[in-house]
């Protein structure tokens, strides 16, 4: 029975990662060729949520849902790099903090005119429905291990995308010379567009596919910017694949953590402080991780050469 | 005198007479308004000592100030219910031990994030402070003795000799006392030799480091006096409003303390008193228009950001004496 569990939590823990590499191989490419930090990565995020709710509900498809996040989160993210992005690339640090800190106050509280402040609810589509069964005993969501595959996917797409396309080619030489792309004849403008667009789909796609397992609502994508933070720092920004070993790192050791901490410590005291502390301890556990790898490797475990 | 100067004293003349005249014509509200304009203040002149001075990026000092406000609650819940802190220290409600405890208590925290975050630089420095912040946001959320996620609420005010703290007016003047004070040292720290390394490691680390000054420390140094004056702003901020609670520690509340900075201006003595005054101007009018306030908000600090550099005392006092 505790193999099953311990399975299943392995399973969840992967199942966060993956998520979280969604998010964190957009900001990691967007810092990689732009130099920019976007908080308001995360805002992209509930707009993904909040498309594939309002589209399932409206169509009852789940998949033209999904169409839709990826549609309005790449939308919304082209329109703001033109208007507001474009203009912060040559800035320091601290504008483009502000800026964005400005666009998530705007995106959050323009969800809350448009939808309301109770949370939407999307169903897991029929056809992802039900659970397999795992060695040992017990049964694990489908859907979930969709998610893992999807993540899977993406990673693998990516990799394709940036080793083996034009595209790719012009977003590693944007990394290294952005100047001397710019001098070959590249439009850099519209490069920019494109990744910024690009990792704003990324962010929209994990918004609507854990859209399903939460509910939908404003504020959603702040804990998860925070966590892709989390990730990137550890696997190095502008490193995608820093960006996949770090998620992994982040979501197997937070679910974990959160799994194995509270029977760990009953071991040593009463049940319900070990819960407690327990509980405490596994919260704060990916930023001590995160706090020791930087400790030894300040740039993170694959730093992008400078 | 400078024009920058004149702006100062007008401020700070300001901020003193509106609630002296708001208290005598019967309207505590806007005393307690002002007092956290004063507070507000307080907690960025703190982050403006690192940010300003130092050029270091904190999107963390939310934990100070949370911590501050924390020691505060937690020091007058145990003496309210009699009960001693630890073994046989007892707690208190007596602001001025409140104040060193809580300024204790934030340097202390800040050093080891301090050594840590300081080895990394831009935005690795940026979201690691970050993290750090949201280590101890958590932390105060599950833990649930002093509150967890619903936070503290303290019956009445801490004590200040000789001063009925429950009264509006006089825990302004207290706050307001705390911020002079405070900008005093601040400039002092500027025009030191302590100052002047900090600013030149601001601009040029390596060059600072030539000389045989070497800057991590000076950071080091910077970062945790900023913390510790972010952390007295913070138990006068749980004083002021009887209640601590997780939203002191969140990073809305880091974001907040730099965007206080950026509206009054960089690196300016008075900037974060003239950005707290902006801030809480329009959350209370936007707020009392619309409930949407953040929005207006939002789209007022894009357009400081994007065409506005330099802040109100930019606006009002033209270049900075520091480039």
């Amino acid at each position: 029975m505790f193999t099953a569990l311990l399975i299943e939590q392995l399973l969840n823990g992967l199942q966060l990662g993956v998520m979280l590499f969604l998010m964190a191989a957009g900001l990691t490419l967007i810092f990689g060729v732009m130099g920019l930090i976007n908080l308001a990565h995360g805002s992209l995020y509930m707009i993904g949520a909040f498309a594939c709710a309002t589209v399932a509900a409206a169509t009852g498809s789940f998949w033209i849902g999904l169409i839709a996040s990826l549609a309005a989160a790449a939308g919304v993210g082209a329109i703001i790099e033109v208007a507001v992005i474009r203009r912060l690339y040559d800035r320091d640090h601290l504008d483009q903090v502000l800026a964005t800190f400005a666009l998530i106050l705007i995106l959050s509280e323009g969800a809350r005119w448009l939808f309301g402040s109770f949370p939407l609810y999307l169903d897991i589509p029929p056809l992802l429905q039900g659970a397999v069964p795992l060695p040992g005993g017990g049964q694990y969501q489908l859907y979930r291990l969709a998610i893992i595959g999807v993540g899977i996917a993406v990673a693998v797409g990516l990799y394709l995308l940036i080793a083996r396309t034009r595209l790719g080619m012009r977003i590693r030489a944007g990394e290294s010379d952005r100047e001397m792309i710019g001098a070959l004849g590249v439009d850099i403008g519209t490069l920019y567009t494109v990744v910024f667009a690009l990792g704003a789909a990324l962010a929209g796609l994990a918004g609507a596919l854990v859209g399903a397992l939460q509910s939908v609502q404003v504020g959603m994508g702040e804990p998860v910017l925070i966590l892709a933070f989390v990730v990137i720092v550890i696997g190095g920004i502008g490193s995608i694949k820093g960006a996949l070993v770090g998620a992994v790192i982040v979501g197997v050791v937070d679910t974990m953590g959160r799994f194995l901490l509270p029977s760990l410590l009953a071991l040593t005291m009463p049940a319900s402080q070990a819960t407690t502390i327990g509980a405490a301890l596994a919260s704060m556990l990916i930023y001590v991780v995160m706090a020791l790898i930087l400790a030894f490797r300040p740039s993170g475990l694959f730093a992008a050469q400078s | 005198m400078n024009r920058e100067t004149t702006v100062n004293l007008l401020l700070a003349l300001l901020l003193l007479g509106a609630p002296i005249l708001a208290a005598n014509l019967g309207e505590p509200f806007y005393v307690t308004l002002a007092t956290r304009v004063v507070v507000l203040a307080l907690a960025a002149v703190g982050l403006n000592l690192a940010l300003g001075l130092g050029g270091l990026l904190s999107f963390g000092h939310a934990a100070f100030f949370g911590l501050g406000g924390y020691v505060a609650g937690i020091l007058a819940t145990h003496a309210f219910n009699g009960e001693p802190l630890f073994a046989d220290i007892p707690a208190t409600t007596s602001m001025p031990l409140i104040w060193v405890t809580a300024v204790v208590v934030a340097g202390l925290v800040a050093l080891p994030i301090g050594a840590i975050s300081l080895r990394t630089s831009g935005v690795y420095f940026i979201m690691i402070t970050l993290a750090f912040a949201q280590l101890i946001y958590y932390f105060a959320i599950s833990w649930p003795a002093y509150g967890g996620e619903d936070g503290l609420s303290m019956s009445m005010r801490n004590a200040f000799p000789g001063v009925n703290t429950a009264k509006p007016l006089p825990y302004f003047l207290i706050c307001y006392a705390a911020l002079m004070v405070t900008l005093l040292l601040f400039r002092i720290v500027e025009g030191s030799r302590f100052g002047s390394a900090l600013q030149a490691a601001r601009q040029n680390g390596t060059r600072l480091a030539a000389v045989g000054i070497a800057p991590f420390s000076i950071r080091l140094v910077a970062f945790a006096v900023s913390a510790m004056i972010t952390g007295f702003a913070g138990a006068l901020y749980a004083d002021l409003n009887r209640f601590v609670g997780p939203s002191m520690l969140s990073w809305h509340m880091s974001g907040e303390l730099i965007v206080l900075i950026i509206l009054g201006g960089k690196g300016r003595l008075f900037g974060p008193v003239a950005g707290a005054m902006i801030f809480v101007f329009f959350e209370y009018v936007l707020g009392g228009i619309t409930e949407r306030w953040q929005f207006f908000l939002g789209l007022i600090l894009l357009g400081i950001v994007l065409f506005a550099r330099g802040g109100l005392l930019g606006l009002l006092s033209g270049k900075p004496r520091h480039v």
